[in-house]
């Protein structure tokens, strides 16, 4: 018994210590610049400190109007991004388990491990649940957590230049990847994992739509359209064809309408690295996708490389839709890019503040509509987009903005 | 603001031609800007004005003939913070989009930072820009609560944040109330005083040519380009758009 009342307590600790280290590691660009304002705050009144190094990117100003808002989202981007830090160190150890002995690391990895499962128990204690002990459901809560922020993030860029049903269209086609994917590990006994191939198909999808695109008028929704059917019905052929001679049996309901048992240690790995893949890409190319985002003309003449921020932003869209595809299937997985942002927009007065409240609630959906699933044992994608979609309807309701504000044509 | 290289005109079009498909858009024009003018850009609707606006940014590649920015072929020319660019009814943008004035004058300073992070200095050319134009109590306001005449003044301000010496402007006052376009064209004088170029697509020609010293008149080809005395004494206006025509109607959707 006093062994286990020890792992919460490390917990709490080990996070307030972490505030001003890991969280920046995983979101450099969120964590870094949402703070500075307030760690800069004392430091901007004093004119003879006018110019710290590293950038003050709000003015004063909007501090000192509404300071108790913007510490709340502070403080709620902070919280995710400590909790998307545990989430990947959970990924991590539960992979370092497997490490070849020779690196003499798998002893400790497992030790970790084991606090997770004890800090997994507590809350099953708390809860009365019977689920959280188990390292299965901890990787799909970390899946999730992980998807309830890279969503919202790509999702703000998409949904603000009319692109939001290019996630729908890039999940079909990943569908068709998991389709390629189980004939081509039964043909060749390639052991590899079946949503790398998907990754793979729902990337080299986005450059042709891309392609497409550019190739035709603009982002009009008949290309669109046309690529998302016509991936779909190659998935549903492959997948009957291939029943014919694959003995592999793939959960097709799982990947259309999401699952936590189909959450493999695999897919949580590729979740983790997709996440820091895509975080670190939205960072380094934030001032480019927002002001294509805004103005792509003006971008252009600005000799920004429109083309190629394009093409980044579609491969990001394809890279995280296949990761949240696991949870929240093909056919919901457009929502949690779309409607956590479209509530952000209710609210938020500046750009930087929508990718945060965008971040906020895809988190917040995550997570209420996990613990609904998992308590109601109901598929988590539904649930989560329900919970999203609630918080939607309530930020319309609660905010004077029009309602007819945000279009997707 | 930066001078010119040497006798460079700021832009030099030479037998421009350009087509959408069969149908040609732009036929032959040539023509010059030199550095502090302020050029009216004239012509009925569907005359390839826009056409050769953009041509002259090198936002789309002539099909024959050759353009020059700053004494470069436009479209390898990449110094994109010496431009600022106003498309027609690009101010409509930012409707849904919630972003905060401060943030699209800041977009200005993106072609000097390129990847790294902003500086102090970016900030305070940001802080400067919306000094000028007159709006910098609003600096934290989202952009689709603004003006007209307000956002105008924001993407203008954008332009300044980016220290362009050209600035090319396309129907800037669609949709902004007379006495605001006013001040907005009584701001565009001041700037040009200040040496900045200006190129200047408007429908109306009497407000037109009260500001602009320069006027190419347009329909496919070039009908007259002079100062805007010879351009109100030639009869360029009434060929193009009919004898009846002294001054335009606002017919823009």
């Amino acid at each position: 018994m006093t062994e286990r009342t020890d792992p919460p307590d490390d917990r709490a600790d080990q996070g307030q210590e972490l505030d001003h280290d890991d969280g920046h590691d995983s979101e450099p660009e969120l964590d870094t610049r949402d703070s500075d304002p307030e760690a800069d705050g004392g430091l901007n009144s004093d004119p003879t400190v006018s110019n710290p190094p590293s950038g003050h990117d709000r003015s004063p100003t909007t501090t000192a109007t509404r300071p108790w808002r913007h510490r709340i989202e502070v403080a709620g981007i902070v919280a995710t991004g400590l909790l998307a830090v545990a989430m990947i160190a959970f990924i991590v150890v539960d992979w370092l388990r497997m490490a070849p002995e020779w690196t003499l690391v798998p002893p400790y990895a497992g030790l970790l491990f084991d606090q997770f499962v004890v800090v997994g128990m507590w809350i099953d204690h708390f809860l009365g649940t019977n689920v959280f002990w188990l390292p299965s459901t901890w990787r799909a809560v970390a899946t999730g957590v992980l998807i309830g922020v890279v969503a919202p993030l790509v999702g703000a860029f998409l949904v603000h230049r009319q692109m939001a049903l290019i996630g729908e269209t890039l999940a079909h086609a990943a569908f068709a990847g998991v389709a390629v994917g189980v004939i081509v590990i039964a043909v060749t006994g390639w052991t590899g994992s079946l949503l790398f191939v998907a990754l793979v198909v729902s990337a080299l999808v986005a450059l042709g739509l891309q392609w497409l695109t550019t190739h035709t008028s603009s982002y009009g929704d008949v290309p669109i359209a046309i690529v998302l059917s016509g991936s779909f019905a190659v998935g549903t052929l492959l997948i009957s064809w291939g029943r014919e001679f694959a003995p592999i049996s793939v959960d097709v309901e799982g990947f259309l309408f999401g699952s936590l048992a189909i959450v493999t240690a695999d897919g949580a790995r590729m979740m983790a690295l997709l996440t820091v893949a895509v975080v670190a890409a939205v960072a380094v190319n934030y001032k480019q996708l927002l002001f294509i985002t805004f103005d792509e003309r003006a971008a252009r003449v600005a000799r920004l490389d429109v083309d190629l921020q394009n093409t980044l932003l579609v491969v990001l869209t394809a890279v995280v839709v296949v990761g949240a595809m696991q949870i929240l299937g093909v056919i919901l997985v457009a929502a949690m890019l779309v409607v956590p942002v479209a509530t952000a927009s209710q609210i938020a007065t500046s750009f930087r503040e929508t990718l945060s409240l965008s971040i906020l609630f895809g988190q917040f959906s995550v997570l209420g509509g996990l613990t609904f699933s998992i308590l109601a044992s109901l598929p988590p994608g539904g649930s989560i987009v329900v919970v999203a979609i609630g918080f939607y309807l309530l930020a319309v309701v609660g905010s004077s903005r029009s309602t007819t504000a945000i279009s997707m044509h | 603001m930066a001078a010119t290289d040497g006798s460079d005109p700021v832009v030099a079009v030479e037998d421009v031609t350009f087509a959408y498909g069969e149908k040609v858009a732009v036929e032959d024009v040539s023509l010059t800007i030199e550095d502090g003018d302020f050029l009216g850009l004239i012509g009925p609707n569907g005359s390839g004005k826009t056409t050769l606006l953009q041509l002259m940014l090198g936002l789309n590649r002539p099909d024959s003939g050759s353009v020059e920015l700053f004494g470069e072929p436009a479209s390898t020319f990449d110094a994109g913070e010496r431009i600022g660019y106003v498309a027609q009814r690009s101010t409509d943008r930012g409707e849904a989009m919630p972003v905060t004035v401060r943030e699209v004058v800041t977009m200005g300073r993106f072609a000097h930072a390129g990847r790294s992070r902003l500086t102090a200095e970016d900030h305070e050319a940001v802080t400067t820009a919306l000094e000028t134009v007159g709006i910098r109590s609003l600096g934290d306001r989202r952009i689709s609560d603004l003006s007209g005449g307000q956002r105008q003044r924001a993407f203008i301000a954008r332009a300044l944040a980016s220290e362009a010496d050209l600035l090319a402007l396309d129907e800037p006052t669609v949709g902004v109330d007379a006495e605001s376009r006013d001040r907005f064209y009584g701001l565009l004088d001041d700037l040009n005083r200040r040496g900045i170029t200006i190129i200047l697509i408007e429908h109306d020609v009497g407000v037109l040519t009260k500001h602009v010293n320069k006027v190419a008149c347009v329909n496919r080809t070039l009908y007259h380009h002079g100062d805007t005395v010879s351009f109100l004494e030639s009869d360029a206006l009434a060929e193009i758009y009919g004898p009846s025509h002294g001054i335009l109607e606002h017919d823009h959707p």
